[in-house]
């Protein structure tokens, strides 16, 4: 006799400590086989869009920063050289190399937390985690240095950066980039040909170069799927075109190759760190901007390639003190369009590790 | 460098596929009308020298008398861009043609337009609110949305 299943739902989530945060997947399953699943998010719905069409253009600054908190150095940037490109305000030089040197330094910070949940989610529990935020713990140590802050730093500022960094960060940064990478060895010899980490993520999730196109997947997403993609090298913003770095990609797709393409941009971060300060020049840190901007009225768009994907920022301006339109392109958002189709067929266990190669942030899902 | 198309260089290019379906254009975007979007898109993802095979963001403005919504396309074939842009009359039921049939990564953005102005899009497979709860009331980034 066979004896007859029904698939049921299953919700995983919102609080669940895989999901990186309050989002939840609505799962139906046949036996333990996801047959279908949809993502039911907004838990974290703040209404930044709404926020900042009351505050003045310095004062929206502080809310990018609680969008991905784990990037917030990249989203003050981003939305930074928007305002800079509706206003038309210039950026100094030095201002331009402490930007790309704390973005960079956000996306290994980034990187290390993508990886260190990642590799949480596959059963390695904690150890590899701690690693990662041993080595975090350095670049936190730096942010604090120049803005005061370990998470939410409201660092940079229209036209330039809100201060010049302190004499020791020169020095302490010289000595993170020669340590940096020997630790991103260290990883590698734990864990690139480590058996359980090739079986849970080798071929697993894979997300085909065509669709992730249509989808519009940005960052180490898309990247790992084959494109060779990145708004750094495609469009050059910043000065980032005075860099010598390599755009790694994956092949298939699959979970495995999002994790290796990470660990890849954090070494090419570092490479781009050490020419920064070697070419890192002196002078001001900021051009001179009235303290209430009023940009011209008229839309621009400014978009930069951070840890999880494009980032933009849509500012409309009718010549008030405030945008009358912030719209922000968040990745992970639309990165998250075809977790159904990467999800369906496999095991309620692999999901869980496919939703933690994707890599988002919850507060900019929602914003 | 991404290079921006000129919305006016292509509006010459396409209007004669497109009698009256480009209200106008700019060095910056190209503005269509409601009816022709669908076939403006379909002709601009599989135009053999433009292919916009990337849907990069959409989103909504409201300016009182109209929505506008944008649509900022990408080629990562050719590495160019252009930003076409709709509007969209009424404030009681807009609508628009959906564009998740050309690129699926309009799925939640398009869902969220839907949440936050109300604007409805026909053809989409599965239009609900996305970041707040079914059974709010109004539609927030409305301009004319009373807070309290």
């Amino acid at each position: 006799m066979v004896i007859k299943t029904e698939p049921f739902v299953v919700n995983i989530g919102p609080v669940h400590p895989s999901t990186h945060g309050v989002f939840r997947m609505r799962a139906t399953l046949d036996g333990e086989v996801i047959v279908d699943m949809e993502p039911v998010f907004g838990y974290l719905h703040r209404g930044i869009e709404k926020l900042a069409e009351e505050r003045t253009y310095t004062g929206c600054i502080p809310l990018t920063d609680r969008l991905d908190y784990l990037a917030s150095m990249s989203n003050n940037l981003a939305y930074c050289l928007a305002v800079e490109k509706l206003a038309g305000i210039p950026v100094p030089e030095r201002a331009e190399y402490l930007r790309v040197i704390m973005a960079e330094l956000q996306r290994i910070a980034s990187h290390l937390i993508a990886v260190g949940t990642f590799l949480n989610d596959c059963g390695a529990f904690m150890t590899p985690v701690l690693y990662m935020i041993r080595e975090r713990e350095k670049i936190l140590d730096l942010f604090e240095m120049v803005s005061g802050q370990r998470l939410t730093y409201n660092y940079m500022r229209v036209g330039g950066v809100s201060q010049d960094v302190p004499e020791e960060f020169i020095p302490a940064l010289s000595k993170f980039v020669k340590v940096m990478p020997g630790w991103i060895d260290e990883y590698d010899w734990l864990l690139k040909e480590n058996e359980i980490l090739l079986a849970r993520a080798k071929g697993v999730g894979i997300l085909p170069k065509e669709l992730a196109i249509n989808i519009a997947a940005s960052g180490p997403v898309l990247r790992a799927s084959g494109v060779k993609w990145d708004i750094r090298r495609a469009d050059p913003y910043s000065i980032y075109d005075r860099f010598e770095f390599a755009i790694p990609t994956g092949t298939v797709g699959d979970c495995y190759d999002r994790y290796r393409v990470r660990v890849e941009e954090m070494r090419q971060s570092v490479r781009i760190l050490k020419q920064a300060l070697v070419q890192l020049p002196s002078g001001e840190v900021r051009s001179e901007v009235p303290h209430l901007i009023r940009p011209p009225a008229g839309e621009a768009y400014g978009h930069i390639e951070a840890p999880r994907g494009e980032l933009g920022f849509y500012l409309v301006s009718d010549n008030s003190i405030a945008p009358y339109r912030f719209h922000v392109r968040a990745p992970t958002l639309i990165n998250l369009t075809a977790l159904r189709e990467m999800m369906v067929g496999w095991k309620v266990a692999d999901a869980i590790i496919i939703f933690g190669s994707i890599d988002i942030c919850v507060a900019e899902v929602d914003r | 460098m991404t290079v921006a198309l000129s919305g006016k260089k292509i509006a010459r290019q396409i209007e004669k596929h497109f009698p009256g379906g480009i209200i106008e254009s700019s060095p910056q975007s190209l503005v269509v009308d409601r009816e022709s979007l669908l076939p403006v898109a379909t002709y601009l993802k599989t135009a053999p020298g433009l292919d916009f095979d990337y849907l990069t963001a959409i989103t909504a403005v409201d300016y009182y008398d109209y929505f506008e919504v944008n649509y900022r396309l990408t080629s990562l074939k050719r590495n160019h861009s252009l930003v076409v842009k709709t509007r969209c009359y009424g404030r009681d039921n807009p609508s628009l043609p959906s564009v998740v049939s050309l690129w699926r990564g309009a799925d939640f953005q398009e869902r969220e337009i839907y949440d936050l102005f109300g604007i409805s899009f026909e053809g989409h497979p599965n239009l609900k609110r996305i970041v707040l709860w079914e059974g709010f009331q109004g539609h927030p980034l409305r301009k004319d949305y009373l807070q309290w």
